[in-house]
């Protein structure tokens, strides 16, 4: 391998990493403030992607797709909550599981019905159509660097709200202890809404903005769903950071698997996900286990 | 455990009625009530990680998914037909991806626990669709059943319907008596005891960790055996059998039948495969009316029909 095909592979691996850091994310915050294991997750993720083939078909945009496909998602997670998953805050984990994993089966199905069974792809916006020129031989899409920069925006941005606003204060409060944030006069209620719906758009709009890349198929989202939960593994779970740390990790080993170990590249990140396990076994950034 | 006797009287009579089956039903009836009895396998070796010992594993599927590669292999590849070589060595591999498995996954508590297990059976279904020696998504087909011949002649032909029939019965009823006794003896109360408070029943002295590892060998490898009849049953094996939403689908079958009571995970077991054989049929949106009916198990009847069945046994 040469340097720059290990530079474009690096690239490629971080471009992926920074877009399942999107999914992770909202699993990870959606788990950590309201204590909900969401296997429907990776729904999300497939039915935003749907949505922005949909939407980008109609509109011809991809642009106008994503911003009438977020607000949709928001809602969409507004009622996912109100309906199902606020019934589960005083449930142990076996519910959890077993209700999302029945949304997961309704969720696949409602696709197939609205969308139907094909595979679909989604055209990459004009504008960022190009290549950039890496060396002689290699060449990344201008598209790639382009999901690249707003996933690190968003990241930076979901920093900024958590570490620095009123709102990310009650956040970190509802992570650590719901119920004396609603002692304190919090409504709790709102925020868990809020947050879980955050979540559904940030797995949603990964999927928007992934659709260009990949294609768009039923149940894109369950193989998106079993890697979030690897990155969330490695970096502790309700850990922003660790998710944004193990997603890069997992991205980056993920693509130099696929060059380097082809015939087994689905195990590496698994190989990851136990040698951290062996070493830190509530991962990079989780706090003990017990409490939950 | 000791059932209440209401309940034993009614293991009894099953398992009567499911002994009269080859006399009256047909090809069609043995082969819907072998994969039932398959699925009680199946499904009591969960309880006893769910029900009895509060572990919430997604694993399941994968164990049994690889005893039946393991079955395939050994017959498509080094041509081993008897039992007495294949089943031993499908159980042993079996077993031993559930130490590893269960050594790795068991240094994570709780909701890690449930992640970590489904990313392993993730990983072995991966790797049984898209590593090449396995047939990849299509599939393998199990070239010879298992067959016990004495200098040459047939003894136990697992190819014969009603053989393989019965020989999934006397698993069953073998599991289940081994499950019971096992679930009697002190190493079922000390599961009783992590299942309640782990941290108490470490107290005591228990090495907590060893026992959930030990529980989760046994089960691994009965779902194994499930795993081996089921390749037995039907000469194919499938790699979209093995995969995560098949355990998501067992652990429902374990809640609707009510965990931790053994008879209902195969109430469970035997109402779902009716079910599913008929239902899949009739609508093109059967998994949509699964995943209702797990919504409203998990809000309205957390205890399963086992739950309906008790109550009523009281009132």
């Amino acid at each position: 391998m040469t340097l720059s095909l290990v530079a474009l592979q690096l690239l490629n691996g971080v471009e992926q990493g920074l877009l399942l850091f999107l999914v992770a994310s909202g699993l990870t915050l959606v788990f950590g403030v309201l204590g909900v294991l969401n296997f429907a997750h990776g729904s999300f993720y497939m039915l935003g992607a749907y949505l922005a083939f949909w939407l980008a078909e109609r509109t011809g945009s991809l642009l106008f797709a994503v911003l009438l496909g977020v607000p949709v998602m928001l809602l969409f997670g507004f009622l996912v909550e109100r309906f199902a998953v606020s019934r589960l805050y005083q449930r142990d984990h076996l519910s959890q599981v077993l209700l999302t994993y029945g949304l997961v089966l309704l969720f696949n199905d409602l696709s197939r019905v609205l969308f139907g069974n094909d595979v679909h792809s989604v055209a990459t916006p004009a504008l960022l159509s190009g290549t950039l020129q890496l060396g002689e031989l290699q060449s990344w899409p201008i598209y790639r660097l382009f999901t690249s920069v707003a996933c690190l925006l968003i990241a930076a941005a979901l920093r900024q709200v958590i570490l620095h606003t009123r709102f990310g204060m009650r956040l970190r409060a509802g992570a650590s202890n719901a119920e004396m944030l609603e002692v304190l006069g919090v409504d709790v209620r709102k925020l868990f809404a809020f947050v879980f719906s955050a979540g559904v758009a940030l797995a949603a709009l990964a999927g928007m903005l992934a659709a260009p890349l990949t294609t768009v198929y039923p149940g894109m989202g369950e193989g998106v769903l079993v890697i979030s939960f690897v990155v969330v593994v490695i970096g502790g779970i309700g850990s922003v950071k660790g998710a944004f740390l193990g997603a890069l990790l997992v991205g980056v080993a993920d693509t130099f698997g696929k060059v380097l170990l082809p015939s087994v590249a689905s195990a590496v990140v698994y190989g990851v996900m136990a040698a951290v396990l062996v070493w830190r076994p509530r991962g990079l950034f989780g706090t003990p286990a017990e409490a939950r | 455990m000791s059932q209440p006797p209401r309940v034993q009287a009614l293991l009894i009579a099953g398992a009567i009625g499911l002994a009269a089956v080859p006399v009256i039903g047909d090809r069609f009836w043995l082969q819907l009530i072998g994969k039932a009895m398959i699925t009680c396998i199946f499904a009591i070796s969960l309880d006893l990680l769910v029900g009895y010992t509060g572990l919430v594993s997604l694993a399941h599927a994968a164990f049994f998914g690889l005893s039946a590669y393991a079955l395939a292999g050994l017959t498509n590849r080094l041509e081993l037909v008897s039992p007495l070589c294949t089943l031993p060595l499908s159980l042993l591999a079996a077993a031993l991806a559930a130490l590893g498995v269960g050594w790795l996954s068991l240094r994570a508590a709780g909701v890690y626990f449930i992640m970590v297990t489904l990313a392993f059976t993730q990983m072995f279904y991966y790797l049984f669709s898209e590593a090449p020696w396995f047939g990849g998504s299509d599939g393998l087909y199990v070239s010879r059943k298992p067959l016990l011949s004495l200098f040459g002649k047939p003894l136990f032909d697992l190819s014969n319907r009603t053989t393989a029939y019965l020989f999934i019965l006397a698993a069953l009823v073998l599991v289940y008596l081994l499950l019971a006794r096992l679930l009697r003896a002190p190493f079922g109360r000390v599961l009783a005891g992590i299942r309640g408070n782990e941290q108490r029943t470490r107290a005591l002295g228990f090495a907590t960790g060893r026992y959930k590892l030990v529980a989760f060998v046994i089960a691994g490898t009965i779902a194994g055996l499930a795993g081996y009849l089921d390749a037995t049953l039907y000469g194919f094996v499938n790699p979209a059998e093995f995969g995560w939403r098949q355990s998501g689908l067992l652990l429902m079958t374990v809640l609707l039948g009510g965990r931790g009571t053994l008879y209902g995970p195969m109430l469970g077991a035997f109402l779902l495969t009716f079910l599913e054989h008929f239902g899949a049929r009739a609508t093109d949106h059967w998994n949509a009316i699964v995943g209702a009916v797990v919504i409203a198990v998990v809000l309205f009847l957390p205890r399963g029909v086992a739950g309906l069945v008790e109550r009523g046994a009281r009132g």
